[in-house]
């Protein structure tokens, strides 16, 4: 009886680590495992050996897609905090609108990005958004053919990636500031401290725990854009905007190289780990320190 | 009591019932002119006692539904049928998740191999040609030419013959300001665009030879580097926004007279249509120059394993009557290609599927009827997406034409 | 005096300048990031209201010469044909009201499960202290990063031999075990800066683990558990991928119809319809933003988002 109480805390979160180990643990394992076979339009489990990692990294294709995803990946963490503090900052400056633009922020996240991904394909189309419209209203030279242009297109996506999350970080910025105690923020006023040092000094040096969920929320959807890609650019044009999430996805289903698709996928989740995870791991011992 | 014994009667009904031919069927035919063809199908069905059980998973021409097809079959629940086309048909049965080829009882009483002609007989037959595993409902045609007939009246322009008349119309179009070719730039229009030249500039063997038997050295040899030239000269008669673009967009901008000419699939039919526009007073068709070559792509669906009665039952009627006659009518008129079924009088059908009918007889007899590779029906999607990717990459890049073929080839290698 | 009076009042009109000043910049920038938020869903509304005509021939900002809606109507309920027994719904198009119903069903026991258990998780983690406990929240921690392609055919395979193939329970299954890793994070970073005192003196008093988490924990945990939630609603509600394999024809959520009619592949593409649809299958995330954005912000500010 003693144990069972003891022990309580562990058996409660067994249920929820057993089916981590399963659907998470194991499947990456299932993964790992059919990289190394032949395995074509369905699974075979005959065992290979590690040509699929040659064949995949003797594929132009595949270098576009990893050096995409550190373009995109970088950008877009560093624009989606960027601008989420920048605005959450102004709008915590007491606005009376505060309400109605905290939403108008946020609202992309709640809209699915197979229509909006139409909304911005249309927008950034030299012939039809926003390049047509500043030519219209009288500036003949303008251009803006990020979208259509091998080498920028992948830019595109950021714009439309940022669009999508930077209300979320913005907001969970916003929360994070509004924790800091106002007494801290007088005393340092008292101290002649101005605001612009106040933030930098004090206020956001508090924001560390924010920055680690914000960078791991950032990294997830990175990793996930399969929707934005396609929508706006179909991996185009030619292959240039092309991401290993749509890579895995189309050598899996559409070309019928699941072998090949599941090496690139243990790529992506090496490369995921070997960046993130010592952050993290680092973050976690720092609050351990500070108890 | 009476009450009770017909409550009883009301309750046992239904389990009589569930022996009816019961079909779960994956496509992605989800809106337009697609869904009502499917919608006849799914009616005869229903009126033949069937119970459908419909699965519909949109996007990017079957992209999607694969990934939904894969997950299922992995799971041991495979649909009864599902739209599957080309030598896709072939590679699932190699992993034997097709046999025990329910409906090939139904091909054979119904003399299918006299209904079809032989080169559709065959990708639908599985166990090396022996059964039949899948059913076709249609032939398209993917060599089309869509042009604004105002357009071409108005700068005395005939439909081309070859493709050097195509790119002289080009050149003088182009300096009237009009744009020769609409064109939507993604990975899978450029491949439906750069087979269609292919077919023309390099002539019928060359292209069964590369794109069927998948020759090397015909892959990287001087004639594909002559498609790819034409393919850069096409570009220069493409306008700037059509990275991206979709098809029925491009196909907006032939209906408006923005440009003049457009190569698409006789889908596009659909888009004129349903502008109010009609063939030969609106717009015009014609295939693609080339000598009696067709490029065809038949759509059709596989019947997987699956046992039990009423599924079993589900998939042959379902395959009769796919290959019904007043289907096959039916079906093509809303969908605009043109019957698989041979014997199907053309009588209802509009001026360019009668057209593509009687051109469909003369390259067969040619040797010009041949699959397409772009939209897979000659080769499996590995070497199809390989070659795919070089095209679009040409198309969208200032890569030469000689390292365009090698890449080709060396593409082709590597995927096989 | 009047010298001194004169100057602070100068003082403070100029100070009053810059302030005002400084409040039109701030204006000013929260415009226009307003502007760069607002366009695509201005684009969207006003391309729902036009006819495919004007759509075809029109440019991309212009206003709708009519109002339409519909569109809207036709998203929701499906195109209306004549037909012999007068108007009815043509069966062929997909439209969107049955599928509304089977992403509720999915919807709410799966954020239901899930956020309970990423309570239960994060109180354990960090209260009940215990060896390697970090470990196991990196493993955690891990699982959001796994690319959900991956684990598509395992996953089907598992379903399948659980019987869960095609139903909106396997969908449940799924989104609970994937949405763990996310609700474990969110609720342990808030219970972390939660005082331990509470628990201790709780703990001396004789008070078990779970007469602890009903009677202390959960009480204040209202702030994370509306964070938590509104995480979890909005990513299985725009869920596709997870939609679209594990889940077919009848039982499938909004977002696989959405899809279907939005994504045709050789068929007709009717824009008017499209928008529309989008906006009505994004209207119960977009409430649920509106209406928990004041619990949204002031839960994160109870200290949660920090470590």
């Amino acid at each position: 009886m003693i144990w069972l109480k003891r022990n309580l805390p562990k058996i409660v979160i067994s249920p929820s680590c057993a089916l981590l180990v399963w659907f998470v643990y194991g499947f990456i394992l299932w993964t790992l495992y059919i990289s190394f076979t032949k395995s074509k339009i369905l699974p075979n489990y005959k065992f290979w050996g590690i040509d699929q990692y040659f064949r995949l990294w003797s594929m132009d294709r595949w270098h576009v897609s990893v050096s995409n995803l550190f373009i995109y990946t970088s950008l877009f963490l560093i624009l989606c905090i960027l601008i989420g503090i920048v605005l959450a900052i102004l709008l915590d400056q007491k606005i009376r609108a505060e309400g109605f633009l905290r939403t108008i922020y946020l609202y992309p996240m709640a809209l699915s990005f197979i229509v909006t991904g139409t909304a911005w394909k249309w927008i950034l189309n030299p012939t039809l958004g926003i390049e047509k419209f500043f030519i219209d209203i009288g500036f003949e030279n303008f251009t803006f053919d990020w979208l259509i242009t091998p080498g920028m297109s992948i830019y595109t996506i950021v714009i439309a990636g940022v669009w999508q999350s930077s209300g979320f970080i913005m907001a969970i910025f916003l929360a994070g500031l509004r924790s800091v105690d106002d007494e801290i923020i007088k005393a340092a006023k008292i101290d002649g401290a101005g605001v612009v040092s106040i933030y930098t000094k004090i206020i956001l040096p508090m924001m560390r725990p924010v920055f680690m969920s914000a960078v791991v929320i950032l990294v997830h959807l990175a990793i996930k854009s399969y929707d934005l890609v396609i929508a706006l650019t179909s991996g185009g044009p030619g292959t240039s905007s092309d991401m290993p999430a749509v890579f895995m996805t189309q050598f899996a289903f559409h070309r019928s190289e699941i072998g090949l698709a599941s090496s690139s996928a243990i790529m992506m989740f090496l490369t995921v780990t070997a960046i993130v995870i010592p952050y993290l791991y680092s973050e976690l011992k720092r609050e351990d320190g500070k108890k | 009591m009476k009450k009770i014994l017909i409550a009883i009667y009301i309750f046992l009904i239904p389990s009589f019932v569930s022996a009816a031919p019961t079909a779960e069927v994956l496509h992605w035919w989800t809106s337009g002119g697609e869904a009502k063809a499917l919608q006849v199908l799914k009616d005869d069905f229903a009126k033949q006692g069937g119970v459908w059980k419909d699965m519909p998973v949109a996007g990017g021409g079957g992209d999607a539904a694969m990934q939904t097809l894969k997950a299922r079959i992995v799971a041991n629940d495979a649909p009864a049928a599902a739209q599957i086309k080309g030598p896709t048909i072939q590679e699932y049965d190699e992993e034997g998740v097709v046999s025990p080829y329910n409906i090939n009882e139904v091909a054979q009483k119904e003399g299918w191999d006299k209904l079809l002609s032989s080169q559709v007989a065959n990708h639908m037959k599985c166990e090396d040609g022996k059964s039949y595993c899948a059913a076709p409902v249609n032939i398209h045609r993917i060599d089309w030419f869509w042009a604004n007939k105002k357009v071409l009246d108005d700068n005395g322009i005939k439909m081309p013959t070859s493709w050097a008349e195509f790119n002289a119309a080009a050149d003088k179009l182009q300096a009237k300001g009009i744009i020769p070719l609409a064109h939507g730039s993604q990975p899978w229009q450029d491949a439906t665009v750069f087979e269609a030249v292919a077919l023309g500039v390099g002539g019928n063997d060359f292209y069964k030879k590369a794109f069927v038997d998948l020759d090397l050295n015909t892959l990287g040899g001087s004639t594909m580097v002559k498609v790819f030239d034409q393919m850069r000269k096409l570009k220069s008669y493409t306008d700037q926004g059509s990275p991206g673009r979709d098809w029925n967009v491009a196909t907006g901008m032939v209906m408006e007279g923005k440009a003049a000419f457009q190569i698409m699939g006789d889908w596009a039919k659909g888009e004129f249509a349903a502008a109010g526009m009609e063939p030969g007073k609106d717009y015009l068709c014609s295939p693609t120059p080339s000598n009696s070559g067709y490029l065809y792509n038949v759509d059709s669906f596989i019947f997987y394993k699956n046992a039990g009665k009423d599924k079993v039952e589900g998939q042959k009627l379902l395959a009769s009557l796919m290959m019904g006659k007043n289907f096959q009518k039916v079906f093509n008129i809303y969908k605009g290609s043109i019957p698989a079924r041979l014997d199907v009088s053309m009588a209802d059908f509009d001026m360019c599927a009668k057209k593509s009918n009687s051109d469909l007889k003369t390259a067969g007899s040619k040797g010009g009827l041949l699959p397409s590779f772009a939209h897979g029906m000659a080769l499996r999607l590995a070497q199809k997406g390989a070659i795919q990717d070089v095209v679009t990459e040409h198309f969208n890049s200032n890569m030469s034409s000689q390292d365009a073929a090698k890449k080709v080839a060396a593409a082709v290698k590597a995927s096989l | 005096m009047v010298k001194n009076n004169l100057k602070f009042e100068q003082l403070e009109t100029a100070s009053k300048k810059k302030k005002i000043i400084y409040r039109w910049i701030l204006f000013l920038i929260l415009g226009i990031f307003a502007l760069y938020y607002i366009t695509p869903l201005y684009v969207m509304i006003v391309t729902s209201l036009k006819s495919m005509e004007e759509i075809r021939t029109g440019n991309l900002f212009y206003l709708p010469k009519t109002i339409n809606f519909d569109s809207w109507l036709e998203a929701w309920r499906g195109q209306l044909v004549n037909t012999t027994s007068g108007l009815k719904v043509d069966a062929g198009n997909v439209y969107l009201k049955n599928y509304f119903w089977n992403s509720v069903k999915m919807v709410v026991p799966a954020v239901a499960i899930s956020t309970i258990l990423g309570a239960l998780n994060g109180y354990a983690l960090t209260k009940w202290r215990f060896k390697y406990d970090n470990i196991i929240f990196l493993l955690f921690l891990f699982g959001t990063f796994i690319p959900y392609q991956a684990i598509l055919l395992p996953m089907a395979r598992t379903l399948g031999v659980l019987g869960l193939s095609n139903s909106i329970t396997g969908l449940v299954v799924v989104h609970v075990i994937y949405g763990l890793c996310f609700t474990t994070l969110f609720c342990r970073n808030y219970y972390v800066s939660i005082s331990d005192e509470i628990v201790r003196a709780a703990r001396i008093d004789g008070a078990g683990f779970f007469k602890i988490f009903f009677k202390i924990m959960l009480p204040i945990s209202l702030p994370i558990l509306v964070v938590t939630v509104i995480w979890q609603f909005t990513q299985i509600w725009n869920d596709f991928l997870f939609g679209a394999t594990f889940s077919f024809g009848e039982a499938a959520p909004i977002q696989v119809a959405l899809n279907n009619m939005v994504l045709t592949s050789t068929s007709v593409k009717r824009y008017n319809v499209d928008m529309a649809a989008a906006i009505i299958a994004g209207i119960p995330t977009l409430i649920v933003y509106v209406l928990a954005g004041k619990y949204f912000i002031r839960g994160l500010t109870a200290g949660s988002v920090k470590g």
